[in-house]
């Protein structure tokens, strides 16, 4: 017997939305733009964060110091990113790292390039737990976490 | 102290089905009362566990549930994480308002995008989600940590995959179920490295309904009711960076729930485990978080066979959510499946010794930053 038809309604919505990014990462990303990396510290754990808050999630209390952070750190860890996905704009593959930038106490997300991210087994010789990354600047500047383009191993 | 019980529970086949979302909640309801030889009219009140647009393609779903769950005229409320949903309606009979309280889990995953693009969106639109993130890029970032500080090997993470899926062969509501081999999850393809393809769950259908009651009702619904009797639940920030993601907050929520259960060695007073594990390696994580091996032996906790089938302490012989995933269902389907244990009743995947008590864990959030812990017992 043939199989029976599944019938189904088809739908693809698009539907805007405009999301505050408020002071703090406001201000953040117009640090960006002048390449300086800064994070909040906290005055009762002393904890900087990056990116920062208003307030230390922990503490609970409102974080008001800026403080400048290194553009090169450690990497904490790596996923090395080989399957493309709906509404995903970086193309595949790509590396998806979570740094220590010197100068802070949280983990800060974005990738690693400037390498030949094909050969896979050359990146696993060089990217590697532990390893020293450097940020690297974006020359456009469009006030968003993009303007650092990625970082690259330093050797 | 009131008691609840669990009483009756009923879920959809694994395959993929061809009903509508409505239809597909009503069969799984209608058959949790027939088996309690109850109408919708006696059930006290409903509570639901669903997720919207994004799991289902509707705003506020649960207008759309209730229906399918017989909720009409009645008081209910809705968690999208389904062990919240559990607990709200054991809080709901702890109250003694309600006798009786039916706990509903569903979705269709065969008809919404696939878990990656989706749970980019739990990422923040302002930092997470442009630099790529999605919940398997943390889980490898996590995987690749664990393996790195404690020396656990691939090969024993994937050994999960070959265990799970191995159990839902005998598990008929299973989805994904394939007797396969640690050098198949080894081949199979790296999506996210140093994830393989099979040591992630797929996305699937199903509906689970869980009928609770106080202790004199239960009692009166069932010879074998299963009893509530702990429950602790903890969460993590919500910046991946914030957080040790080895260090998370499944050993508080295991501690308040072992706590309220009496419970002082989990290895050797439980008698299974039902286990959320997405990504192969987690199961592995859970298990030391949950104090079943040491901090760093998950590696060896599998290579001993204690949580096989007919090992110490089994874990998922369901083929947990490796073999089954309704994404907000699942940590009902750990509940239901850890009830059906104690009751005797999980079939062919029932386990070979006497259960008198287990344990239902549930997570969500990028790498576990929202953990849940149940414990019942006979
Ligand atoms: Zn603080």
């Amino acid at each position: 017997m043939a199989k029976e038809e599944h019938r189904i309604v088809k739908g693809q919505v698009t539907v805007p939305y405009e999301l505050a990014l408020g002071r703090t990462w406001s201000a953040f990303y117009d640090f960006l733009k002048d390449e300086r990396i800064m994070g909040k510290k906290c005055g009762k754990c002393s904890r900087v964060l990056v990116p920062p808050r208003s307030f230390c999630p922990r503490c609970y209390v409102d974080m008001d110091e800026w403080v400048e952070v290194s553009q090169e750190g450690v990497l904490e860890t790596w996923v090395y990113v080989n399957m493309p996905f709906f509404a995903q704009e970086i193309r595949i593959p790509f590396i998806s790292a979570q740094i220590r930038l010197d100068g802070s106490d949280s983990g800060f997300i974005h990738q690693v390039a400037g390498i030949d991210l094909n050969d896979f087994d050359r990146v696993r010789e060089t990217v590697k737990l532990g390893g020293r990354v450097r940020a690297v600047w974006n020359p456009e500047k469009r006030g968003n976490i993009l303007d650092i383009a990625y970082f690259e191993p330093v050797d | 102290m009131q008691r609840v019980a669990i009483t009756h529970v009923a879920q959809s086949s694994g395959a993929e089905s061809r009903e509508s979302l409505m239809d597909f909640t009503y069969r799984v309801n209608r058959e949790v009362l027939d088996k309690a030889g109850l109408q919708r009219e006696d059930v006290g009140c409903i509570i639901a566990g669903s997720a919207d647009i994004f799991h289902s393609g509707l705003s506020c779903a649960n207008a759309f549930d209730w229906d399918g769950i017989g909720a009409f005229l009645k008081e209910g409320s809705r968690a999208e994480e389904s062990a919240f949903s559990f607990i709200y309606g054991c809080m709901r009979i702890l109250s003694g308002r309600y006798d009786t309280v039916l706990v509903t889990a569903l979705v269709k995953g065969s008809e919404n995008p696939d878990n990656d693009p989706i749970t980019s969106f739990y990422g923040d639109p302002f930092y997470l989600r442009p630099t790529g993130i999605n919940e398997s890029v943390v889980a490898a970032m996590q995987m690749r940590q664990y393996m790195e500080r404690y020396s656990v090997t691939e090969e024993q993470c994937a050994q999960v995959a070959v265990k799970n899926l191995g159990n839902a062969l005998f598990n008929p509501c299973a989805d994904r179920k394939r007797r396969v081999s640690i050098e198949d999850v080894m081949s199979s393809e790296r999506i996210y490295d140093p994830l393989k393809a099979l040591e992630c769950a797929p996305k699937s259908d199903g509906v689970v309904a869980v009928l609770l009651a106080s202790e004199k009702r239960a009692k009166k619904l069932t010879k074998k009711p299963v009893w509530l009797a702990g429950y602790g639940c903890s969460m993590d920030h919500f910046h991946p960076g914030d957080r040790d993601l080895l260090k998370g907050r499944l050993p508080e929520a295991a501690k308040r729930a072992y706590g309220m259960a009496g419970i002082a060695y989990p290895r050797k007073e439980l008698d299974v485990a039902e286990v959320c594990e997405p990504y192969a390696f987690q199961e592995l994580l859970w298990c030391e978080q949950l104090g079943f091996c040491g901090e760093g032996k998950g590696g060896k906790w599998i290579d001993s066979g204690a949580s096989r089938m007919d090992g110490v302490l089994p874990v998922n012989p369901s083929g947990g959510v490796l073999a089954t995933n309704p994404y907000p269902a699942r940590g009902l389907y750990r509940i239901a499946e850890a009830a059906l244990q104690i009751k005797g009743e999980a079939g062919e995947h029932q386990v070979g010794k006497t259960v008198r008590k287990a344990l239902a864990h549930s997570t969500h959030g990028f790498g576990g930053q929202c953990q849940s812990v149940v414990i019942l017992s006979a």
